[in-house]
């Protein structure tokens, strides 16, 4: 299935889930990672039970705490 | 209110422009803009609102100029090393525009003192280092409605995004609470290029400006990343969260929080 990745769209497995997608993106901070789905939050316990479905826009957000 | 020949030769590269024009320059002049930190996102973003006529910049900084800051904290030059960070900002500001009044803190915001610092200022610039100050500034400006620019820099990547009270989400919305202490990298340990600090202090500058003249459209409901190593900016849309601890339908947090404070010297 075809996915939008961080912009980019790419071929993934059929019927994975947002943590095997986490996984496969190599996400370098999976537990502080804010994911939005078709522009919607999914809560952070919830990224095993989200399947993911051709179409699906994913965006990885991170915290970025620098400034000063 | 009127210029004079000098400020009109001073402003007159902007006050060409059809979006801002004499009426534009007014509103800059009476702005009141507060920058808190005054160091890689600081430094950029009090410059250009200084060098564009907003009247009044307050800016608040609890720390002396160190010689590592030099690389992307401009306010600050060499002789300004162990001078607190907030003068040598405002001797900065006032020699590029002796026109703007700068209110200099030297000051650590926190749950008790940040209300009283954001009530006199129309925009706020988040230019801290640390999430317990950036879940602070983003707190106080929901519940005192004001308007504020978030932005976070790491490496050779930023990101940042517009508050304005009633449009789209807080920063909370996206990131709902900070992270414990050393669970994510800060620019002290994982190191930060000093243009990245100034290409996206700049881009808060224009938030402010346009926010300011009501010109364009702002960063809300968006978070834009800019990734310095690829040279590529992207806009990435997003909800307000009905259930944001803040400015969600019941919020919790009905007071400024402050967190258990991660040392961060960025
Ligand atoms: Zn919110």
């Amino acid at each position: 299935m075809t996915l939008t990745v961080t912009g980019v769209l790419k071929e993934y497995p059929e019927g994975i889930n947002l943590s095997r997608l986490i996984e496969l993106e190599k996400v370098a901070t999976p537990m502080y990672v804010t994911v939005a789905l078709n522009d919607d939050f999914v809560e952070s316990g919830g990224f095993g039970s989200t399947a993911l479905k051709d179409g699906d826009k994913v965006e990885f957000l991170y915290f970025m705490g620098g400034g000063r | 209110m009127a210029f004079n020949a000098e400020q009109l030769a001073r402003y007159s590269r902007q006050i060409i422009l059809k979006e801002l024009g004499i009426k534009g320059q007014q509103k800059l002049k009476q702005a009141r803009v507060l920058v808190v930190g005054a160091g890689g996102l600081g430094s950029p973003a009090a410059f250009y609102l200084a060098a564009a006529g907003v009247g009044h910049i307050g800016i608040i900084d609890a720390d002396e100029v160190d010689l590592s800051n030099l690389q992307r904290q401009i306010l600050h030059g060499t002789d300004d090393v162990g001078r607190p960070k907030a003068d040598s900002a405002r001797a900065s500001l006032l020699a590029l525009n002796p026109e703007t009044e700068v209110r200099a803190l030297r000051a650590f915001v926190d749950a008790g003192n940040i209300m009283g610092f954001i009530r006199d200022y129309d925009f706020i610039i988040d230019g801290t280092d640390n999430f317990p100050a950036k879940f602070l500034i983003n707190d106080a400006c929901v519940l005192a409605g004001k308007a504020f620019s978030h932005a976070g820099i790491l490496r050779f990547t930023g990101q940042l995004m517009t508050y304005v009270p009633g449009q789209g989400p807080c920063y909370r919305c996206v990131f709902r609470e900070p992270p414990p202490p050393e669970a994510v990298p800060s620019c002290r340990q994982a190191g930060v290029i000093g243009a990245l600090a100034g290409v996206v202090g700049s881009l808060q500058a224009m938030e402010a400006v346009k926010y300011i003249v009501g010109a364009g459209a702002l960063l809300t409901g968006a978070l834009l990343t800019y990734n310095g190593l690829q040279g590529d900016f992207r806009k990435i849309a997003l909800s307000r969260r009905a259930d944001c601890d803040v400015c969600g339908e019941h919020p919790s947090i009905t007071a400024p929080v402050d967190y258990a404070q991660a040392v961060c010297d960025a």
